[in-house]
């Protein structure tokens, strides 16, 4: 039984994709639930599945992926089970989607009122004219510069950060219970970022919309995150909130993304990045993903973390971590 | 915009003063002499002499080249060497055949090649899509005349008798034919002037003219005429707009803003329709452009095939002939005709794509 206020819960989530090299899972067995309200923040290497979990979840795959197993219940509903017809009922409307890449992420040819009112036409089934003043009331709400002649305009000639701006207001629209935004603000400059990431917070204060938010930018998490998701190589490495997992970190590969964050006033050659290569998803290892790569592996529990998968441990009901070090300590 | 065609029209004024003058000098270059190609071989020296006197051949290439233009700025083109009639009313009457036969291949063309090309794109990788592609490559790799013919046998031969008969030649069954609209109007129309040209050209479009007019049996039989011939025509067009169609609307469909469309909970076939479609159309109208040329030499060959007298049997009948006039009016008029599908489809192409402008 899901409690009041869970918008999604994540169960066993595994997708793969089919290559010439064979199927390749790009998502094991991934975990999670989201509250009304709460930011859940996703971080992890580039390739580790963030945004194949996300699509999984919006059944966006591209044609040569597809949900292995594992569920993904909303209001009740497993996403994962639904028809293309069903799903295009809830995408848009009570789940929203917005991505990396702002300037590709709209249609070049169509004018961005139209894009924005076409929203409303779908799931509010009222007329143009009608769709287009909420689109405006919309542009307004995401506060774009002279919204009425951006109404008029089209995708090339807006900015990066307006583009983003519009496609907040495109997700926003129909004030979702659920809001997946991935990597909203890698392709954007610093002071356009935090300016995307406030609007979002702005919102998501207006409407208790849950935000699934992926990231490679700790400083981002640190800012947004109500609970933290650490994937690797397919997998959760790491969960809790985020007060928890910055200040104690468990898991080895979150310990080095946290000493990869360059400190203010502490002046260090480089970042520290960790060493070694993520193995590729053909090649995977069959004990931990993390092993070769790790700084604390040890010779008295070396052997299982070369040849076994080590499962979750909850440290607490909030807090666990995929790490063999922990298994004394459960 | 207006500035844009404005600019592209004066542009093509030194454009076409240049074509004159290359067909000019090449249909000149064409070995063997007008006298000797109409009046025979036996043709005497003073006979000939007469001859390219009464058609100024005798004066100097270049003075040849100042009077032929300077009568060319007024649209008067002269008169035929072999038929000693106005070039620009053999242009009124030829003109018209090539233009349905051509606008008939094009509509077609774009038509069946961007629907098949659709069709395939959304069956991708199945056997829908392997059969319309192989379909598509035997259509690119089929010589025009070769599929005239064998239309013409199946459909003029072979089926005669039965209900598929459809004529092989001609544009109209021998005892039919077509009066012009302002004939059935009743307007008062002076044979010979420029207005009675301009009201004939459009009437010379059988089909147009029958439309217009309301004759349907003229109408009936005119189009069932132009089936063969047109089929013929767009059939390797027609390819190649469903390969390009297929390949651009595939690569469209993995677009980020198509994602976008779906997690707005845009229904699919309105992802297409909406979405996709008119982005993926820009390269199919680049294409129209380039293919245009092929049409129009198509078209020369078709007509050959159909006993059709177009543009293009003209053309070649008067290079036999070395009717120079002949050659170079309607060269000049396939140069404009081309010159002018091309501004059209790049003011499309400003129309489809917001990101171009037509400056
Ligand atoms: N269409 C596909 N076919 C095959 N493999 C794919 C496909 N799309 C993604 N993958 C694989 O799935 C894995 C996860 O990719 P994903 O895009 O989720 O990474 P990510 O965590 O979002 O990375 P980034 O931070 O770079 O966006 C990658 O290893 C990738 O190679
Ligand atoms: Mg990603």
């Amino acid at each position: 039984m899901l409690s009041q206020s869970t918008q999604l819960e994540v169960k066993n989530l595994t997708t793969c994709f089919r290559t010439s090299k064979g199927n390749v899972m790009a998502v094991d067995e991934i975990s999670f639930s989201l509250k009304k309200g709460e930011t859940l923040c996703i971080v992890g290497e580039s390739g580790c599945g963030k945004s194949v979990s996300a699509l999984s979840i919006m059944g966006l795959l591209p044609p040569s992926g597809y949900v292995k197993s594992g569920s993904a219940i909303f209001q009740n509903n497993d996403l994962l089970l639904m028809t293309t017809k069903e799903l295009e009922k809830l995408r848009g409307n009570r789940i929203s989607m917005i991505f990396q890449d702002p300037g590709s992420s709209l249609n070049p040819v169509m004018r961005v009122g139209d894009q924005v009112s076409e929203i409303f036409q779908i799931h509010l089934n009222i007329s143009k004219q009608e769709g287009q003043k909420k689109a405006l009331e919309m542009l307004k709400q995401v506060e774009i510069p002279d919204p009425e002649s951006r109404m008029l305009a089209f995708p090339h000639e807006l900015s990066g950060g307006m583009a983003q701006r519009i496609m907040i207001a495109i997700a926003l629209a129909c004030n979702p219970d659920i809001l997946i935004a991935d990597e909203p603000t890698t392709a954007l400059d610093v002071t356009i970022q935090s300016q995307i990431l406030n609007l979002m917070s702005e919102m998501q204060l207006k409407t208790q919309t849950a935000i699934i938010l992926i990231t490679h930018d700790l400083g981002v998490v640190a800012e947004m995150a109500d609970n933290v998701l650490v994937m690797y190589c397919g997998q959760v490495v790491e969960y809790g909130d985020v007060k928890t997992v910055f200040n104690s970190p468990i898991h080895p590969y979150t310990k080095a993304l946290m000493k990869s964050i360059p400190i203010i006033g502490k002046k260090t050659r480089r970042l520290d990045a960790i060493p070694g290569r993520v193995p590729s998803l053909d090649m995977l290892p069959s004990g931990c993903r993390f092993e070769r790569r790790c700084a604390e592996k040890n010779d008295n529990i070396v052997s299982n973390c070369q040849n076994k998968i080590p499962p979750i441990f909850n440290v607490d009901s909030v807090h666990g971590s995929r790490c063999w070090l922990e298994k004394g300590n459960e | 915009m207006t500035t844009y065609i404005i600019k592209r029209l004066l542009i093509s004024i030194p454009v076409l003063f240049g074509i004159l003058l290359v067909t000019f000098v090449l249909a000149r270059l064409i070995p063997g002499d007008p006298c000797k190609a109409i009046l025979g071989e036996k043709a005497t020296v003073e006979v000939c002499e007469k001859f390219e006197k009464r058609f100024g051949l005798d004066k100097p290439i270049h003075t040849q080249f100042f009077l032929y233009s300077k009568r060319v700025v007024v649209a008067d083109f002269g008169n035929s060497i072999r038929f000693s009639r106005p070039v620009s009313q053999i242009l009124v009457e030829r003109f018209p055949v090539t233009i349905e036969l051509a606008l008939g291949g094009l509509v077609v063309a774009i038509f069946a090649g961007v629907f098949l090309g659709i069709i395939s794109a959304l069956k991708h990788n199945t056997s829908v899509d392997v059969g319309t592609m192989v379909l598509a490559n035997v259509g690119i790799s089929m010589p025009v005349f070769w599929l005239g013919l064998m239309l013409a046998y199946l459909f003029g031969l072979l089926l005669k008798d039965t209900i598929f008969w459809l004529p092989p030649s001609g544009r109209l069954t021998a005892g039919l034919s077509s009066i012009p609209f302002f004939e059935v109007w009743g307007w008062e129309v002076l044979k010979g002037t420029t207005k009675s040209k301009f009201l004939e050209f459009f009437a010379n479009h059988y089909i147009f003219n029958a439309l217009i007019t309301g004759n349907w049996e003229i109408f009936k039989d005119a189009l069932r005429h132009m089936i063969l011939p047109v089929i013929a025509l767009s059939t390797i067009p027609m390819a190649i707009i469903a390969r390009i169609t297929r390949s651009s609307l595939l690569e469209v469909l993995g677009r980020d803003y198509i994602r976008t469309a779906k997690a707005k909970g845009v229904k699919s076939k309105n992802v297409v329709s909406k979405h996709a479609l008119r982005n993926a159309m820009l390269p199919v109208v680049t294409i129209l452009g380039l293919q245009m040329g092929g049409l129009l030499s198509g078209a020369v060959l078709t007509e050959t095939v159909f006993g059709l007298s177009g543009v293009g049997r003209m053309l070649v009948e008067a290079i036999y002939a070395r009717d120079y006039p002949i050659i170079q009016a309607f060269t000049v008029m396939i140069a404009v005709a081309y010159m002018f599908i091309n501004l059209l489809v790049d003011i499309s192409y400003g129309f489809l794509d917001p990101r171009v402008r037509l400056e």
